[in-house]
């Protein structure tokens, strides 16, 4: 397998640009009007834009013919959860003023809340199994079984944006279209794998022509 | 055995190996750089708020409003830069701090507003024209936005009260609608379709309407109402969400029955008629309790009709507020 080291330092280096950057205009006030609603807002954003590319590096491995590509997958869907646990945290500390009863409140009375805080939960279980250690205890299968819940917890996320907006939908259905797409890309790979996967040239098996 | 003289390379022409490797580390470092680059080029792009100033003209002679009819405020004004770069006009964004550069070269002037319906004397008004029709004054009102942020707001304008009295509604209007410029050359949210139905239209029931608290506004803190504010003559209901303070009229119309809505229409389990400010009647996807007062650390408690309750709770005595949210 190619070294990947490189390639994984860039990749994380990139994944903290947008958290440096909110870090720098939160030290220089430059948040806007409503800096709370603005981090709130921006690490949800983030956290479903990082889900979403962690799901795309299935796809793009498979239909480029490039198995190296899963070493980033794991790095993408961390970074979503980071993402996702401070809109988490600051919406508890800032918006619901770091009451939990305001938050617990919140989670049982608003539908939009519920399947926010759902779908974060989803992704604890999935952080916590991420090392390789937890892969080997589980065994491929079973971690491969509990991991799709990735889906589901990306979906719910585009789902608590959509419920979210006032009347503006376009972009969470921006989200859940990108989200759709690398789903339909795995179950038309299940069952048409020639159609949609190129085969890594160098994994090919040699035939050795043995009398 | 035979030793094949190569003649491909020579040994002088192999690369040095420190050269090779520091064109490596360069190649690195270059792709590192690039890349950081470009993220922070697209953070940049999508999520970071207007810094662009707005000014207005000043106005002249513009009068204090009465201790009497309206009520002072001890709390600290909003800056202005917050008030003209938090905006709610979906016309030309659904972003609130992308509005202002949105809305930058809006034409306000030639700009005229018919009023017309059960009134004795139509009239097509020339908004200069208008704005005479009554002193202007400052009114510091508090704004509170269905989205559970306010704002303290220094407005200039005068009571609609003066404007429908020049009109002379008939004994059969009962409601007032109001419309908003639809220009799709102006305005992309327009000019593309979808997001609500367009044009924007709101109203209010006539006594709400003849509330001397109602304000026609053309200013803000002295000066012409930036476009994103609403420019150049929009509607400010203080005990009500901000939604119902209509932007950029164009048409005033007397009613015998109640006008369509433009929130009511896109959502009507959402946003009623009356939209009075009410900590009490939660939004269904939000709490109305508290609001994020915008330029403060820390949420604030929300006052019934937004702390105008001695002014127009006799507006409600007989209607059930949970109903008529």
């Amino acid at each position: 397998m190619k070294d990947t080291r490189f390639a994984r330092f860039v990749i994380f280096v990139n994944c903290t640009v947008p958290l440096v950057l909110l870090l720098h205009d939160t030290y220089y006030h430059r948040l806007g009007a409503n800096p709370s609603e603005f981090a709130i807002r921006t690490t949800g954003t983030l956290a479903l834009l990082f889900l979403i590319i962690s799901l795309a590096v299935t796809p793009l491995r498979k239909a480029l013919g490039q198995p190296w590509m899963v070493k980033f997958r794991r790095m993408l869907g961390l970074f979503g959860f980071f993402y996702a646990a401070l809109h988490l945290l600051i919406y508890t500390l800032l918006d619901r003023s770091a009451s939990l009863r305001a938050v617990i409140e919140d989670v049982t009375k608003r539908p939009f809340i519920t399947v926010g805080m759902a779908s974060f939960l989803m992704l604890v279980p999935l952080a916590i199994t991420s090392t390789q250690k937890m892969i080997k205890r589980l065994g491929g299968k079973r971690w491969n079984r509990l991991h799709r819940l990735v889906y589901v917890a990306a979906a719910g996320g585009a789902l608590h944006y959509y419920m979210l907006v006032k009347a503006d939908t376009r972009e969470p259905l921006l989200f859940a279209a990108a989200l759709a797409i690398f789903l339909l890309y795995r179950v038309a790979n299940k069952y048409l794998p020639k159609y949609t996967e190129r085969k890594p040239a160098r994994a090919q098996p040699r035939r050795v022509q043995n009398v | 055995m035979l030793i094949k003289k190569s003649e491909a390379i020579k040994a002088s022409e192999i690369t040095d190996k420190d050269v090779y490797l520091s064109r490596r580390l360069f190649l690195r470092g270059a792709a590192l750089a690039a890349t950081t680059l470009g993220t922070g080029w697209l953070y940049r792009h999508f999520a970071t708020p207007s810094q662009e100033s707005a000014a207005g003209e000043k106005i002249a002679d513009v009068q204090t409003a009465s201790g009497a009819t309206v009520p002072a405020i001890n709390d600290a004004k909003t800056s202005y830069q917050d008030i003209t770069h938090y905006n709610n006009f979906y016309e030309f964004s659904t972003d609130k701090e992308a509005v202002a550069s949105r809305a930058k070269n809006f034409i306000t002037r030639p700009w005229t507003v018919e009023v017309s319906g059960m009134v004795h004397k139509p009239k097509t008004f020339d908004l200069d024209e208008l704005i005479k029709i009554a002193p202007l004054e400052e009114r510091v009102y508090r704004h509170r936005c269905v989205e559970a942020w306010s704002m303290i707001i220094p407005w200039v304008g005068f009571p609609l009260a003066k404007l429908l009295n020049e009109v002379q509604p008939t004994s059969q209007a009962k409601y007032v609608a109001f419309q908003t410029l639809a220009d799709p050359n102006q305005m992309p949210n327009v000019r593309k379709g979808g997001v609500l139905d367009w044009p924007y239209v709101e109203g209010l029931r006539l006594d709400e309407a003849l509330h001397p608290l109602t304000l026609l506004a053309t200013g803000l803190y002295g000066e012409t109402l930036p476009p994103q504010n609403g420019a150049p003559l929009r509607l400010v209901v203080p005990w009500k969400y901000g939604f119902k303070g209509i932007k950029s009229i164009v048409k005033i119309r007397l009613l015998e029955n109640e006008p369509p809505t433009t929130w009511n229409l896109d959502n009507p389990r959402e946003y009623g008629f009356y939209s009075n400010v009410n900590p009490s009647v939660d939004h269904p996807r939000w709490s109305q309790k508290t609001e994020q007062r915008i330029g403060e650390f820390g949420r604030r408690d929300t006052l019934m009709f937004n702390g105008y309750s001695e002014q127009v709770a006799g507006l409600y005595s007989d209607l059930d507020l949970r109903k008529y949210f």
